[in-house]
């Protein structure tokens, strides 16, 4: 027989492959039924839902100081952004003008924990494609993050720093000397970074071209943050719709077109510079002035419907609060990064082989607290 | 755009919307369910609107209706609106899917049919996608009570 007439004669069929609830490359508890045809990938469902906790039904229940630190546990990562997410929601509502200092004191944390997120992710990324090493030059550096944060506010990961009306309390006097070593530290590692892994000719053979998202897709999938803007999506909220101390520094919003999983690298890459541009700018000159502005010890929004939205790590979050003008809100709907992201997973995957696949969701950084809130 | 402007094109698209920018900082417009995949197709082709990024879609119990809310937001314009629609029936609520307007609302009305139990037409699969299967009610309904499970204060 030829090898032709042998092709001719092997019959593939399609099977389902379950990946995860339990897969070291998922990140979590997320489980995605996997339809396959060899090692191509068919089709992509993912099934939801082994960590949901209901945040949106308990907000309903509790007040708006309480809701602040269940957003901690959604994108876990990004806690702080959370925190200030609501926060921004109920002083927009209560038309609460927060300090300055305030204001440059939660961006400079914020920017920290994004810093501290996009580490975590580099270390998960080369360890997701075979390159465990990453992990641990990742943690040594987001180490320092997580002291300057216990020394802050007492927490290294869910912080609860942020409250109603500005912070729980001032910073530590350590915070400004420390961050300023952290980000003389950091400058350093970055370049190390690149020699690590995004110069590796395996590194780049698996990402390059894999995963590709084009801009009209990520739109219409409502798809931002990094995966949007690795494929020319301008969606960037600290630039679009400026809160806190974003409109007073100068930064540049990462854009690029490839759209590929080696461009969502780049762009979190690059976001580190920014970071550490934005807490350059505003660390000596924290103004001074009050840390808390008074609250009302319960508080009570008007009636009516109210929309905050930031730039979480992983992209915008959104949080709607309807209220009746009672203690607690009537909705509460988190717009989650994560769960826009993971809708567009399957549109990506189709075609590709199920290694890719891995690859495309290690550069979709998703946290599954976040997708299922 | 400003909202007044916004709010004379919408008005051509269709009859018996009604309007409202009271105690939110979005143009709010309610469309009656008959009419929400055409106005919501015009919303995005429309030269003028070009609504083509459906940031946050949610789902919404108002005590006797049920509903969704649209974000929606213009890259190009960059203005945006809330589209509300509401239905009576909490039986057998349904609307019709925007999926193929927006194709992240495919995912975002999976997790309104899990917890409000509102169907799409034409929606591709519709599923539980959090809760199991055989899960009794739909807890993000105001009416709905798990005494195991919840903690009413």
């Amino acid at each position: 027989m030829t090898d032709q007439e042998i092709k001719n004669k092997i019959k593939t069929e399609e099977y389902f492959v379950n990946m995860g609830p339990q897969h070291p490359a998922a990140h979590g508890v997320l489980r995605l039924l996997l339809t396959i045809d060899g090692e191509i990938i068919k089709n992509v469902e993912p099934d939801l839902g082994y960590i949901h906790r209901s945040i949106e039904k308990m907000c309903e229940r509790d007040s708006y100081q309480q809701i602040v630190h269940l957003t901690d546990r959604m994108d876990y990562l990004s806690s702080n952004i959370n925190n200030e997410a609501v926060c921004l929601a109920v002083e927009k509502a209560l038309e609460i003008e927060v300090s300055d200092r305030v204001k440059v004191i939660r961006t400079i944390v914020s920017e920290l924990t994004r810093i501290a997120s996009h580490c975590l992710w580099w270390g998960v990324m080369g360890m997701d494609l075979g390159a465990l090493t990453t992990y641990f030059y990742a943690f040594r550096d987001r180490e320092l993050i997580n002291d300057i944060f216990e020394e802050t506010c007492g927490a290294r990961l869910t912080m609860n720093y942020n409250a109603p009306g500005g912070l729980m309390y001032d910073i530590h006097p350590n915070f400004v000397k420390r961050t300023k070593d952290f980000i003389k530290h950091f400058k350093t590692k970055i370049p190390e970074y690149d020699r690590l892994l995004t110069g590796n000719v395996i590194f780049q053979k698996r990402t390059k071209g894999v995963g590709i998202l084009t801009k009209e897709d990520a739109i219409s999938y409502g798809v931002s943050g990094p995966v949007a803007r690795g494929s020319g999506f301008a969606s960037d909220v600290r630039k679009h719709h400026p809160y806190s101390a974003y409109d007073r520094v100068d930064f540049k919003e990462v854009l690029l077109t490839e759209g590929d999983t080696f461009a969502r690298y780049q762009v979190r890459i690059m976001e580190l510079w920014e970071s550490i541009s934005i807490i350059e700018q505003l660390i000596d000159n924290i103004p001074e002035g009050s840390v808390k502005e008074p609250t009302k010890a319960v508080i009570k929004l008007p009636k009516g419907e109210y929309y905050q939205r930031v730039e979480a790590a992983r992209g915008e979050l959104g949080v709607y609060i309807n209220s009746t003008g009672a203690k607690n809100p009537y909705r509460v709907k988190f717009r989650s990064p994560g769960f826009s992201n993971l809708s567009v997973l399957n549109h990506i995957a189709k075609g590709s082989k199920i290694a890719d696949l891995v690859a495309t969701m290690a550069s979709f950084d998703f946290v599954i607290p976040d997708i299922d809130r | 755009m400003k909202n007044e402007d916004l709010q004379n094109i919408i008005n051509g698209l269709g009859e018996n919307l009604e309007f409202t920018t009271e105690a939110t900082e979005f143009l709010n417009v309610t469309v009656p369910k008959e009419q929400l995949h055409t106005i919501c197709s015009q919303l995005k082709s429309n030269p003028e609107l070009k609504f083509d990024y459906a940031f946050c879609i949610s789902g919404m119990d108002w005590g006797k209706e049920l509903g969704v809310i649209y974000h929606l937001h213009s890259t190009e314009f960059k203005h945006e609106i809330t589209v509300k629609v509401t239905t009576e029936d909490r039986e057998n609520p349904i609307l019709d899917s925007v999926h193929d307007i927006w194709q992240t609302a495919e995912f975002h009305e999976l997790e309104i049919y899990d917890f409000f139990g509102i169907k799409f037409n034409n929606h591709p699969k519709l599923r539980r996608l959090f809760l199991t299967p055989d899960w009794e009610g739909y807890p993000l309904r105001k009416d709905y009570v798990d005494e195991a499970n919840m903690i009413i204060k």
